[in-house]
């Protein structure tokens, strides 16, 4: 008979590799899904995983996108990570990746065409303080009125949808756009414009604020009292509070930290890779974020990692998508493949297995 | 504005249409938390149920196959969480939401090559005099099978958890998993049953979208039906007869807001469609800002039969 026995501690092995045995476990389902659908798993694999990175013919393009892709889903995935060590829930970073990239551009469209240096920072500010506001929502009643964080963030998503769908045709339509829906171009206006740093490299201010979060909430977590309240708060709700943490205190910073990286990400995609405010200029960044903070064990530096390779399956799944005619879909599905097979795998982490009767406790 | 346009009986009768869906998938998530189980994969599980409905029935040319296709494949994918959660113990929360992921993918991936098509869609019942009643005939006796069968599940539903002996079994579990299991019952196989019926139901939502509802397949198509549904079970404090009146509080908010939208009512657009998720928020505040809950004392909890 097997059996499953409680460790006493998460074991240490187990955390690092999980993660690996969940993306070699996706490859195998994968493969086969591939398989089915009329492409040689191999060669899907391959153009996944290696092509963008090595291929002589594509890595030139897809090296760069490689850390366009990563930088949001790093940053959004640091701030939830953040929440979810202390048991709350955030979902709805998309919503506040919405807001911010539209408080953000809003803050710079009322100055056209100004060409201060200011421009962008004062973007950058309006950007984290819209997706920081639109997560105080969910922060604020759930401290009040306990209402579930899962639920009212989520719910935040369509409501923001719904306002980028209004003002990219409204408010901020660039008046000079022959009537159609979207923004003016921030590539086009210098004082806003996010480009790269370094040429053909995809850095841009987005990524370096992706490695500073990463740097931040590490410091924070491993060496802070905050971070190790929030831990306590997560793992030990009673403890914490008997040890005097303010429980209302921690929802508040955990969504709030969240809400703005996730602004800052959208800020920094707006006036970078998308170029514009419009309708649908947000790609799920959000929802894939969260895949990101669990690949990478809510740690900083697994989620710097994770965030790289959920980028390459990105841009892979384009690529594959373009060479062998893979259904773009699929990719999406790859992802939350991997998602669910690290959940399932992670029992090893938690559990030893037992084979026969075992000596009782 | 014209509000005129309007008619108050058609816009009852599509109330019992557009809440149907919510309703089934409601219904069968109350189960699921009875159980103690929380499974926020019921967006995920919709939509497949609404992909899987709709190639069925396009295929067979019969929307009935269609519906159980959808049942059967929902119950399958929750059963995929139901094994992660249930045996290999992984955290609901995190699972549920990978089973919306997983759901989101695998139906836009099975729905491309359906995008533009129409299915066969269920016929109206002819109840006969009851059909033709003046007003309430037009506005509840002239539905689809389905409208009616959702209403009968919500009784099901409550006779079973109230009168039954299983039903008892079923909240024994979802209030104390260890007593229960110090009683001989099988917690996890009750709560894998549970979570099955959870997936059935909501792929029979997801399929009356699809079919009935809309009735074509676009790529996202629940748009949220799913997590509303999920906030229609808190909202009832966990009791079937109260599922109903939610789902068709809800129901009512949508067609109002698309009645008001196409009668060009004096409020922007983006509030009118932002509208259910809005009420869905505030209701959720009162719910919670009143205190009394009725949750299921081990709802979420990991269940470990330790020797």
């Amino acid at each position: 008979m097997i059996r499953l026995e409680k460790r006493p501690q998460p074991s240490r092995l187990w955390t690092l590799l999980s993660p690996i045995l969940a993306v070699l476990l996706t490859m195998v389902v994968g493969g086969f899904l591939f398989a089915v659908l009329g492409a040689d798993p191999f060669e899907a694999i391959r153009t996944i995983f290696w092509d963008p990175l090595f291929n002589p013919q594509f890595a030139a393009y897809s090296r760069p996108q490689l850390l366009v892709k990563a930088g949001p889903l790093i940053l959004i995935a640091i701030g939830l990570s953040i929440g979810f060590r202390a048991g709350i829930w955030n979902i709805g970073a998309e919503g506040q990746y919405i807001m911010g990239a539209v408080a953000g551009a809003a803050a710079g469209l009322a100055l056209y065409p100004s060409e201060s240096p200011l421009i962008f920072p004062l973007m950058v500010l309006a950007g984290a303080l819209g997706g920081w506001a639109w997560a105080m929502i969910p922060a604020i009643l759930k401290t009040r009125f306990g209402t579930n964080e899962i639920l009212v963030s989520l719910m935040l998503v369509y409501v923001a949808e719904s306002i980028l769908a209004s003002v990219s045709s409204g408010l901020l339509r660039n008046p000079e756009g022959m009537g159609f829906p979207g923004s003016r171009n921030f590539r086009e206006w210098e004082a806003a414009a996010n480009l790269e740093i370094f040429a053909d490299t995809g850095m841009h201010w987005g990524v370096v604020a992706a490695f500073i979060a990463v740097i931040g909430a590490y410091v924070l977590m491993a060496r802070h009292i905050q971070g190790f309240n929030i831990r306590l708060s997560g793992e030990a709700p009673r403890a914490a509070r008997f040890s005097g943490v303010n429980p209302a205190r921690v929802v508040i910073f955990c969504l709030g930290t969240a809400g703005a990286l996730a602004g800052l990400a959208g800020l920094f995609e707006v006036t970078g890779p998308a170029g514009q405010i419009s309708i649908d200029f947000n790609s799920g960044y959000g929802f894939t974020a969260i895949i990101v903070a669990f690949l990478g064990r809510l740690h900083p530096v697994g989620i710097l990692l994770a965030g790289l390779l959920m980028a390459l399956t990105y841009i892979g799944g384009e690529l594959a998508q373009l060479m062998l005619g893979v259904p773009g879909a699929s990719i999406q599905l790859f992802q939350g493949m991997l998602l669910f097979f690290l959940l399932g795998v992670d029992v090893f982490t938690n559990y030893r297995i037992r084979i026969g009767q075992g000596v009782a406790a | 504005m014209d509000l005129s346009s309007i008619s108050p009986v058609l816009l009852l009768a599509s109330v019992m249409v557009s809440a149907t869906p919510i309703l089934l998938a409601a219904i069968g998530e109350l189960v699921v938390e009875k159980s103690g189980v929380l499974n926020l994969g019921v967006e995920g599980m919709m939509i497949t149920g609404a992909v899987v409905g709709f190639a069925v029935a396009v295929n067979t040319g019969s929307p009935v196959p269609g519906f159980l296709a959808a049942a059967l494949a929902s119950a399958i994918l929750s059963l995929s969480f139901g094994l992660l959660t249930q045996v290999f113990l992984s955290n609901q929360v995190a699972t549920g939401l990978g089973l919306t992921l997983v759901g989101l993918g695998l139906s836009s991936l099975i729905g491309k090559p359906y995008e533009g098509m129409k299915s066969p869609t269920l016929p109206r019942l002819d109840l006969g005099p009851l059909s033709d009643l003046p007003v309430l005939g037009r506005m509840v006796f002239s539905h689809d099978i389905m409208v009616y069968l959702s209403l009968a599940l919500v009784a099901a539903v409550w006779a079973f958890l109230k009168y039954t002996r299983a039903g008892l079994i079923l909240r024994a579990v979802g209030e104390s998993h260890d007593a229960a299991h110090a009683l001989g019952y099988k917690v996890v196989r009750v709560r894998l049953m549970a979570i099955a019926f959870g997936g059935a139901c909501a792929g029979l939502g997801g399929a009356y979208l699809s079919l009935v509802r809309v009735p074509q397949w676009t790529e996202g198509m629940t748009a949220g039906a799913g997590w509303i549904a999920l906030a229609i079970v808190v909202f009832a404090s966990w009791r079937a007869g109260r599922v109903l009146i939610g789902a068709y509080l809800f129901g009512g908010v949508t067609v109002l807001q698309l009645n008001l939208q196409a009668a060009g009512a004096a409020v922007p657009v983006a509030l009118l469609s932002a509208s259910p998720y809005l009420i869905t928020i505030l209701v959720l505040v009162i719910i919670s800002a009143r205190g009394a809950h009725g949750a299921p004392a081990s709802l979420g909890r990991p269940f470990h039969a330790s020797a």
